[in-house]
C-alpha cells in the first residue's frame, strides 16, 4: 500500500524542545518519524498538547526542529533558508483551523486565492479574474464569489477558500490543521468529501490533523496517535475500530460518543488528567493513566514495535509478546 | 416543571425572529438536548429561559413557566432569588466566567455567600466539598489556585461545582463540552448524569454532537432556522424520524467502523 517510490516527505526522528527556564525544557515533540505518501492521507490524532501541531509546523517549515531531519523526495530540507526555502514552500501548503482568522479581512477572495500565484510569478495581474474563477469552481463555489470579502461568507464557504488558496500552487502535500473543528457536522462532511475528491483528481498527499478519531478513521490511509509528544500507535484508518492495541488508543475509542454505541452502557472515561508536558515521567509517557502499567513501563520508554505489517505500537505489552515469539 | 409555550425571540423589531413558535416542556429529572447547526437559535432559547438575552433580544410572543410562575414577569429582584439556587447555568467556556486575577476560592466564597446565608468559613468548606464532589481531588489546592493555573477540563469542572452548590432544580448547559478533549468530554457527561441521579436535577443542554445527545437525553429537539425541525426520544430520532433534516444530520455524523471513503 505504501510504496517507497511514492514517498514525498519523510520526517526522521524529529524532536522539538523549548527552553522554558535555565534548567527546564519542554519537549513538545519527541523523536517522531512519520511519512507522507503520494495520494495517501496521514491522519494525526491526539488530545490538545500532544505535539501534533508542533510536528506539522516543523514538516511545513514554520518551525525548526531541535534535532532530526526532514527529507523531501530524498533531499534533506531541514536546513534550507532564503530563496531555497521560499521556493520549497510551493510544494507543501497548509490549511488552517479557523477560516475566520486565516484571511486578511480587507482582501477580496480573488486576491486571497491568487496571491500565492502572484508571489511565484505564475500568472500576471490581468489573469487574476479568470484564474480565481477556475479555482473557485474547483472547490465548488460560484465564480461570482471572487469579488466578495471573507466576512460575507459562511464558515464552510471560507474553509473552501482556504482549500482553494492551498491548492492554487498545485502542491504535492497539503497539511490540514483541524480544518473542520469550527464547522457544523453537515458542513464538515462536505468539506471532507471535497478534499478527498481533490485528492483523487490531483494525487496529493494529505496530512490531516484532528482530535476527532471517528472522523479521521473514515478516510485516512494511515493514522498516527500521539500522546505527550510521542507517537504511540500507527495503524491503518480502516482498522482503528477493530485492531487498535495501545491502551491510550483504546481509551480514546472508549470515550467517543457514537451513534452506533450501546446506549444502555455507561460511557467509559479516564478519570485522570493529562500530565503537564513539563514533567513527563521517565519511561512510558502514558504510565500514570494506564490500566496495564507494569514495572518496566516506569523504567524504560517503549519503542515503536511492528506487531503486524503497517501496524506499530509503542507499548511494553507488545514488546514482550514479540520477544516470546522470537524465542 | 419548566414549560416554554410558543415563544418567539426577536433581536430587532423589524427583522426575522431568531426563534419562532418554540415550545418545550421539561419534567423533574428529565434531560433534554437541543441540537442543530450554528445559528439555529439554540442559545437564544436557553438565554430566554435564563432571562438574559444579549443585546436587544426580547421574547416577543409566548410565555415561559417555571414551577407555574411566568418567568417573563420577573423583576431583577425575583431573578436574583432563583439564579444559582433554582436555575443555574454552565457555559461553553467556564474560564471566561472566572475572574482571572482572583483565586477560585475567593470567587467561590463570594458566590456562595451572595445566594445563601453562610459565614466565610462555612462557605469555604462548602466550596472545597463541592469541588471534590465534581471530581477535583484536593479541593483546598484548587480553591487557592488562579484560573490560569488550571487546565480547560478542570475549569469546566469548577463551573459544574459552582452551578451545583445549591442543588438547583434546573440546569442549563450551553455546549459545556465542545471546548474539551474527548476524554474530558466523557468525564463531564458522566458528572452531569450523576447530578440528575443524586439531586433529580433537570437538564437542558445544547450540543452539536448528536451521538452525545442520544446518549444522555430523554428528549431530543432538533432545531433549524429558529424552529423545531423534529423532536422525540432517542429511538424516534435515531431510527424512526420522518424529518429529512434529521436524516441528513445523522448521515453526516462520522461513525466508528461506519462508512469509509477510501
Amino acid at each position: 500500500m505504501f510504496e517507497r517510490d511514492d514517498l514525498i516527505i519523510e520526517a526522521r526522528h524529529l524532536t522539538k524542545s523549548y527552553q522554558i527556564s535555565r534548567n527546564r525544557t519542554l519537549t513538545a515533540c519527541d523523536d517522531v518519524s512519520l511519512n507522507f505518501y503520494k495520494n495517501r492521507t496521514l491522519g494525526i490524532v491526539g488530545e490538545s498538547g500532544c505535539g501534533k501541531s508542533t510536528f506539522i509546523r516543523m514538516a511545513v517549515g514554520l518551525e525548526k526542529p531541535t534535532s532530526g531531519e526532514i527529507m523531501f523526495h530524498g533531499k534533506n530540507i531541514t536546513e534550507r533558508k532564503g530563496e531555497e526555502l521560499r521556493l520549497s514552500r510551493r510544494n507543501i501548503q497548509m490549511i488552517f483551523q479557523d477560516p475566520g482568522e486565516a484571511f486578511h479581512p480587507r482582501m477580496k477572495v480573488k486576491e486571497i486565492i491568487c496571491e500565492p500565484l502572484l508571489n511565484y510569478n505564475l500568472i500576471k495581474k490581468n489573469q487574476m479574474d479568470s484564474k480565481a474563477r477556475e479555482l473557485l469552481e474547483m472547490v465548488e463555489l460560484p465564480g461570482s464569489f471572487a469579488e466578495r470579502y471573507p466576512h460575507d461568507m459562511s464558515g464552510g464557504q471560507r474553509q473552501r477558500i482556504g482549500i482553494a488558496r492551498a491548492l492554487a500552487l498545485e502542491p504535492e502535500v497539503i497539511i490540514c490543521d483541524e480544518i473542520t473543528s469550527a464547522l457544523d457536522v453537515s458542513v464538515q462532511q462536505t468539506i471532507v468529501e471535497l478534499l478527498l475528491d481533490l485528492q483523487k483528481r490531483k494525487q496529493i498527499s494529505i496530512g490531516f490533523i484532528s482530535h476527532d478519531l471517528a472522523l479521521v478513521q473514515q478516510f485516512a490511509h494511515q493514522i498516527a496517535v500521539m500522546y505527550l509528544g510521542n507517537v504511540v500507535e500507527i495503524l491503518s484508518g480502516k482498522e482503528v475500530s477493530t485492531k487498535a492495541r495501545h491502551p491510550y488508543t483504546q481509551a480514546l475509542l472508549d470515550s467517543i460518543f457514537d451513534l452506533n454505541m450501546d446506549f444502555s452502557k455507561e460511557i467509559v472515561s479516564m478519570e485522570s488528567e493529562i500530565p503537564s508536558p513539563l514533567n513527563i515521567p521517565d519511561g512510558c509517557p502514558f504510565q500514570n493513566r494506564c490500566i496495564h502499567c507494569m514495572k518496566v513501563c516506569r523504567a524504560e520508554k517503549p519503542g515503536l514495535w511492528e506487531i503486524e505489517p503497517d501496524h506499530l505500537v509503542a507499548c511494553h505489552q507488545f514488546n514482550r509478546f514479540n520477544y516470546r515469539e522470537d524465542q | 416543571m419548566l414549560e416554554i409555550q410558543n415563544i418567539s425571540v426577536n433581536y430587532n423589531k423589524s427583522g426575522k425572529p431568531a426563534v419562532e413558535n418554540f415550545s418545550l416542556a421539561v419534567k423533574q429529572g428529565e434531560i433534554c438536548c437541543l441540537v442543530g447547526e450554528s445559528g439555529s437559535g439554540k442559545t437564544s432559547v436557553i438565554r430566554a429561559v435564563m432571562g438574559n438575552l444579549s443585546r436587544q433580544g426580547r421574547v416577543t410572543r409566548g410565555d415561559i413557566f417555571f414551577e407555574g410562575d411566568s418567568l417573563l414577569s420577573y423583576t431583577a429582584n425575583d431573578w436574583r432569588k432563583i439564579y444559582g439556587t433554582e436555575i443555574s447555568m454552565i457555559f461553553q467556556d467556564s474560564g471566561a466566567m472566572l475572574n482571572p486575577i482572583r483565586t477560585i476560592g475567593s470567587q467561590f466564597v463570594e458566590y456562595i455567600r451572595a445566594h445563601g446565608t453562610y459565614t466565610r468559613k462555612e462557605a469555604w468548606e462548602k466550596g472545597v466539598q463541592m469541588l471534590e464532589h465534581a471530581c477535583l481531588p484536593d479541593g483546598e489546592h484548587i480553591m487557592k489556585s488562579y484560573p490560569f493555573q488550571l487546565s480547560g477540563g478542570m475549569k469546566q469542572r469548577v463551573g459544574i461545582a459552582f452551578s451545583m452548590v445549591f442543588k438547583p432544580r434546573l440546569l442549563l448547559a450551553d455546549e459545556p463540552t465542545s471546548a474539551l478533549d474527548i476524554t474530558m468530554q466523557a468525564q463531564m457527561i458522566r458528572q452531569m448524569m450523576k447530578l440528575r441521579e443524586e439531586y433529580g436535577t433537570s437538564i437542558i443542554m445544547i450540543t452539536h454532537n448528536l451521538a452525545l445527545a442520544a446518549y444522555m437525553s430523554d428528549h431530543i429537539v432538533v432545531m433549524r432556522d429558529g424552529k423545531i425541525a423534529d423532536s422525540g426520544d432517542r429511538d424516534h430520532i435515531l431510527h424512526h424520524s420522518q424529518a429529512e433534516y434529521t436524516k441528513k444530520l445523522l448521515s453526516a455524523v462520522p461513525s466508528l467502523g461506519g462508512d469509509n471513503y477510501v
